[in-house]
């Protein structure tokens, strides 16, 4: 159920992003998701893609600082409310989410999110309790 | 004016003689009373009797900041505690300050020092002398505070700090002196202008700057803002304290180390080697009134030039060159002494493991800046924006609370501190001084 994502630690300067995606695109690596998260020096960006062991030597090797994390993807649906529905169980369930970002296409007729949650596996038993989809992770990656 | 007349302008043969006989003195004495000198002089093979000539002195082994403490806290105190009345610390060192004591005579003996140096500089009785050193363990503040009771002049206490209420005390007050550090001495100066007070307004006449290493166009900044005549103090709180050397307002060229009470060498410090007078080296100090903490052939690891030849203002004491630099990587911010060494051991607690960093001091608005730039590896990195944060603030943190300095500390990528021939590149200094 979880997904494996990985994190690049950026200086923020201009054309690091594009250096990411430069190297990415070399190593034949296609992106899936990403979020970028920052403050006025620094950033993290955070990456869903096809194949993590290639993406992470491929950045690796140009000295970049990677990060692996396991996220959660779920499904959404995609008119008003749907979000919410998903948050508001969290809520409930007393579940902190530490950030969130959105797929890049949709899954048939749903959006599809990432979830980082301090707790992944109680995070993932009460989104599937109260019918919410899960998506495994295999199926992201090619997704 | 000079304070004392007959020491100040004593024939150098005559001081000579007095330097040897307190030299004799003080070397008996320490080895009598410290066992940190005895076994040292025992292991090169001297005993104090065999120092017959002021040249002699070459024979005796240095001493160095690692033996003081390696003799924390008190092991280099040459008088029993009872008649210890003071005690200063000198500012960090890797979690080890070095201490040091005074007697009543000795504390007689820095006030004189400090009168000399204060009346060198320009103040003398009458005048109101507006003292911005911090008072504390730093040697500063009280050493300029005894030394202007001593001279018979007015102290406001005024210590670092309150930037504002400094300038309406000057504005009010009417001070004629100014003892500070030099970058202190600027940020006071803006300030002033911010609040619409012109130093040419004030009383001002003569400042007396040091603690920190300055040049030759600050003196001309500070001279030209503050419409003063600015002198350069010398001292280490390890020798004693400020007024150890001090320039005289009348050359302002090189400062009178008081040599009836301190014997200065240079060397050089890769050989130990004494070097000629104009050679440029390391100052080496050996105190020969001190009581409570003697030092013998003190390596300062300040690097200066002495000078012998007579001066305009009458003093026949040797002048030391403005200190230009340090033998070693200590750094000055702020007045408070800095070892990368020491932001290293911070890192070290991070994680067991220090990652590349680099110091960067600058100097904005006047204050000298400290950045210490890490690079992010895999241990530190996380992937929530918060830990970062929350890791940057921790290393500034402890930075501060060991070293009492604020550092902005600023995460960069991996490889991008500069490496010469593979070592990291430690420390960048952008002041211009």
């Amino acid at each position: 159920m979880k997904v494996e994502q990985i994190s690049v630690f950026l200086e923020n300067k201009s054309g690091r992003i594009a250096e990411v995606t430069g190297i990415l695109a070399q190593a034949g690596v296609n992106i899936r998701a990403l979020s970028l998260a920052d403050t006025s020096d620094f950033g993290v960006l955070r990456l869903i893609v096809d194949n993590n062991q290639r993406a992470e030597e491929a950045l690796k090797q140009h000295n970049f600082t990677v990060g692996k994390t396991f996220v959660v993807a779920v499904e959404v649906e995609d008119k008003p409310g749907g979000l919410h529905k998903i948050l508001d169980i969290l809520q409930k369930e007393n579940i902190n989410v530490e950030y969130m970002y959105a797929f890049v296409q949709p899954n048939s007729n749903n959006a599809v999110m990432i979830f980082r949650f301090e707790k992944l596996e109680e995070a993932v038993k009460m989104l599937q309790k109260n019918g919410v989809v899960v998506i495994n992770g295999d199926n992201v990656y090619t997704l | 004016m000079i304070f004392n007349i007959e020491y100040e302008t004593m024939p150098r043969e005559a001081l000579e003689a007095i330097q040897l006989r307190r030299l004799q003195a003080t070397l008996e004495r320490v080895y009598a009373t410290v066992p940190f000198y005895q076994e040292k002089f025992e292991k090169a093979g001297i005993t104090p009797s065999e120092i017959k000539t002021l040249k002699d002195l070459q024979k005796l082994p240095f001493t160095t900041k690692q033996d003081l403490r390696d003799n924390y806290p008190f092991g280099m105190f040459a008088v029993p505690m009872d008649n210890v009345v003071r005690i200063h610390a000198s500012s960090g060192t890797t979690g080890q300050p070095t201490v040091v004591g005074y007697t009543a005579r000795d504390i007689g003996t820095w006030s004189e020092l400090m009168a000399r140096s204060l009346a060198a500089g320009g103040a003398w009785r009458g005048d109101i002398i507006h003292n911005a050193y911090g008072y504390g363990l730093f040697t500063g503040g009280l050493g300029v505070h005894y030394g202007a009771e001593k001279l018979g002049a007015s102290i406001i206490p005024v210590s670092g700090g309150n930037t504002k209420r400094q300038i309406v005390i000057m504005k009010d007050f009417g001070p004629t002196i100014l003892t500070a550090t030099p970058s202190y001495t600027l940020h006071l100066a803006e300030v002033a202008e911010e609040m619409g007070v012109s130093f040419k307004d004030l009383k001002f006449k003569f400042g007396i700057f040091g603690a920190e290493p300055w040049s030759e166009n600050m003196r001309q900044e500070i001279e030209n803002k503050l419409n003063i005549t600015a002198v350069d103090i010398y001292g280490l709180s390890e020798v004693m304290g400020p007024g150890v050397a001090i320039e005289c307002y009348q050359a302002k060229k090189g400062l009178h180390v008081f040599e009836d009470h301190f014997i200065a060498e240079i060397i050089n410090p890769e050989t130990g080697d004494v070097l000629p007078y104009g050679e440029v080296g390391e100052l080496v100090f050996t105190s020969i009134t001190k009581e409570a903490f003697p030092v013998i052939r003190y390596r300062t690891r300040d690097i200066s030039a002495l000078n012998p030849e007579p001066c305009i203002c009458g003093r026949s004491h040797v002048r030391m060159k403005r200190v230009s630099g340090r033998t070693d990587d200590m750094l000055i911010i702020r007045g408070v002494n800095v070892f990368p060494s020491q932001i290293e051991s911070v890192l070290m607690q991070v994680d067991g493991v220090a990652p590349h960093y680099q110091l960067v001091v600058d100097r904005k608005d006047n204050l000298d800046t400290l950045s210490v730039l890490v690079e992010v590896d895999e241990k530190l990195f996380s992937d929530e924006v918060r830990n970062l944060q929350n890791l940057e603030k921790k290393i500034s943190k402890d930075i501060k609370e060991l070293l009492g300095v604020s550092a902005a500390v600023k995460l960069v990528e991996p490889k991008t501190i500069a490496r010469s021939e593979g070592k990291a590149v430690r420390v960048i200094d952008n002041r211009r001084l």
